[in-house]
């Protein structure tokens, strides 16, 4: 006798559609919302020459790191001017904000209260799992029906994509505070709140910003596979690409999300140790 | 000890048992099993049982144990760092272990401070900051809070290190970083968990010292916990001792010293006093001068007189004791034409081993003050003890 297959991928997708014909109202209206926050980060960044955003990142690598941060920002931000990759970049870092800030104020807050609920700690613990380790690609599939074609999806996905790491080296950097300064604010009559906000929250900051490091790392990576659901931006650059065979292409799109990358990546580090 | 003085805090029938089946560890325990039995039967561990005593206003007592015998347990049940399984801890009226969560608090603010072993200052947050801390959660405004925490820092002799970081600081400042806190607080009773025991030899001396000024000053009442005997014989008012979750003795340290309520506590003690070398041979002085059992009465009394002495030991040719000679004596024996001082010694003067405890040793001052004589065990005579060194070692084990 046959063992039914257990039709898994069914359940999911009725669950889905359910979802979608339910709720599409409500997900327009956040993806019209959100799309519209997209458009006028996207005008301001564009809006700016390029020389004056140039200075103004590299200003901010001066004031946060120092001098050799800055100079090798303005070198990188000035390839890819003279790439014309400068709108693409433009395009992807507006992405790359929207979803660090959309995924840091969600990740916050259930860090939080993970780390201090046993219970919640347990619960979120395997859904984190679940958000990343599943293939990257998958969200997009869903995020289609709810958002539509465009950067909304994209958005979408990169959040839940990035995210975990957030929530995760929140409840680390809460729960990594010496047991005996718990016991110290304890022992001085301090509240729950006080607690949180004199002891635990500034003692986690630093292993709260390498989370945040990492979920924009991570939203990088992933605003770039977004391309394939329409998102603008380098991703879609390097997407063509390879439709077209050109390593050459390929390759200078490519390097302009490393230096992204790296321009992040050094930015969001030296403002955690300048804590 | 002031009978009349009055009772802070009231700790009645405590037992505190980790695990989850509490009920059962203490049946058991009321069949008169023991914490070993207990947890092999139950898997519970009794740290606490049955606990009983009272903090008077003002003293500073001394919860004293080894490790295991619940003493931190203890102290964390005295503000409910750690839930009580059953049993009274009165404080002013209100009984801390029935305390709702917002009287807890409340309760924790006006009546406790707490000094930590690991210091447990905030490292993100200044020595003021640190010192403040206590104000700051029950909302006293800045400047005043401010204000007592500088008072507090000048008070332990850290004035000027208050924008310093806790890091920056080396252990014996940090742990007064910790008490400036503590007194910053002005709570009712400040408790002090094994607040020296992480400082090296020297400096937990000075935190002794200061600690014993400090609470002469401030009559603040005072529970602290150690592992160290010497430590709680140095500074406690009153000790009570733990072993196993169980009160052993409580008393002063006179009184733990001289009446050990069992063989646990004797055993205790017999190592310290050997530490402590409060001993006849510790206070005793070299013999400044002695006469010979052929000397003349002439020649006695000239060596009295050379070195300023009312009376002289005198030897035979072994250098054994045979008696003492005083100078009264000495001249009747002149008077009298003796030729020798042997028929005029007095045996009226008290002779000690080396080993002898000093406390025995100044019940003997109160008859006549002869220096007392110290012999060994061929009956020989190596040193001399006068009242003023038995008071000065005395003293001196005081501050050590």
């Amino acid at each position: 006798m046959d063992i039914m297959r257990i039709p898994l991928g069914h359940w999911i997708e009725s669950g889905l559609q359910w979802l979608t014909s339910e709720y599409s109202g409500v997900t327009r209206q956040i993806a019209s919302f959100t799309q519209a926050n997209i458009d006028h980060l996207n005008d301001a960044l564009l809006w700016l020459p390029e020389w004056a955003l140039m200075a103004l990142m590299a200003l901010a690598c001066w004031r946060l790191s120092g001098v050799r941060l800055a100079i090798g920002a303005m070198a990188g931000l000035a390839l890819i001017w003279n790439l014309g990759l400068w709108t693409p970049m433009v395009e992807t870092l507006t992405l790359v904000v929207i979803a660090t800030l959309v995924a840091v104020v969600i990740a916050l807050p259930v860090g939080i209260a993970a780390a201090l609920s046993e219970r919640l700690y347990r619960l979120v613990m395997p859904v984190l799992d679940f958000m990343q380790t599943m293939p990257a690609f998958v969200y997009l599939i869903p995020a289609i029906p709810f958002f539509g074609i465009g950067a909304v999806s994209a958005i979408f996905a990169t959040v839940i994509f990035s995210m975990p790491p957030a929530i995760r080296f929140t409840i680390l950097g809460i729960r990594q505070v010496p047991g005996d300064l718990i016991e110290a604010a304890d022992a001085y009559g301090a509240t729950r709140t006080q607690k949180l906000v004199k002891v635990q929250l500034p003692l986690s900051l630093p292993t709260v910003m390498a989370g945040i490091n990492q979920t924009i790392m991570l939203a990088l990576s992933m605003v770039v596979i977004a391309a394939m659901i329409g998102a603008e931006g380098l991703g879609s650059e390097v997407w063509r690409a390879i439709q077209r065979l050109r390593p050459g292409d390929g390759f200078e799109a490519g390097i302009a999300v490393v230096i992204l990358a790296m321009l992040l990546d050094r930015l969001t580090q030296s403002l955690r140790k300048s804590r | 000890m002031n009978e009349t003085r009055s009772v802070k805090i009231k700790v009645r029938g405590l037992s505190k048992v980790f695990g989850k089946h509490p009920k059962r560890a203490l049946e058991l325990r009321d069949q008169g099993l023991k914490r070993p039995e207990i947890l092999e039967k139950t898997g519970q561990t009794l740290g606490l049982s049955n606990i009983s005593f009272d903090v008077y206003e003002g003293e500073l007592l001394v919860i004293m144990g080894l490790s295991g015998s619940g003493k931190s347990t203890l102290i964390r049940c005295l503000n409910r760092l750690i839930e009580t399984t059953e049993g009274d801890i009165v404080i002013d009226g209100e009984n801390i272990p029935s305390l709702g969560e917002k009287a807890l608090l409340a309760c924790r603010r006006r009546h406790f401070s707490m000094v930590f072993q690991n210091f447990a200052l905030f490292p993100h947050r200044t020595v003021v900051q640190n010192t403040e801390f206590g104000l700051e959660v029950r909302g006293v405004e800045k400047a005043k809070r401010r204000e007592t925490a500088l008072t507090a820092l000048k008070q332990v002799g850290l004035a000027g290190w208050e924008d310093a970081y806790p890091r920056q600081l080396s252990g014996g400042m940090q742990q007064r970083v910790g008490l400036a806190r503590a007194l910053a607080n002005d709570a009712s009773v400040l408790l002090m968990d094994e607040a020296f025991s992480a400082l090296d030899p020297l400096i937990r001396k000075d935190m002794q010292q200061e600690l014993l000024q400090l609470q002469h000053k401030m009559q603040k009442t005072t529970v602290f916990i150690t592992h160290d005997l010497d430590e709680a014989l140095n500074i406690g008012d009153r000790i009570v001792l733990l072993k196993d979750g169980e009160v052993v003795q409580i008393g002063t340290p006179e009184e733990i010293l001289t009446q050990p309520a069992n063989d646990y506590v004797r055993r205790f003690i017999e190592g310290v006093d050997k530490a402590r070398i409060l001993t006849a041979e510790s206070a005793m002085r070299p013999v400044r001068s002695t006469a010979r059992a052929s000397d003349g009465p002439r020649t006695a009394l000239h060596r009295m007189r050379d070195h300023a002495l009312d009376s002289i030991y005198v030897l035979d040719r072994d250098q054994r004791l045979l008696g003492l000679l005083e100078a009264e004596s000495a001249s009747q024996a002149i008077t009298e034409g003796a030729e020798h001082i042997t028929d005029y010694l007095t045996q009226d003067f008290r002779q000690v081993g080396p080993e002898e405890p000093l406390h025995n040793l100044f019940a003997m001052f109160s008859e006549k003050s002869f220096p007392i004589a110290v012999v060994d065990d061929q009956k020989r005579l190596v040193g001399v003890v006068v009242k003023g060194a038995v008071l000065d070692e005395l003293a001196r084990a005081g501050d050590e």
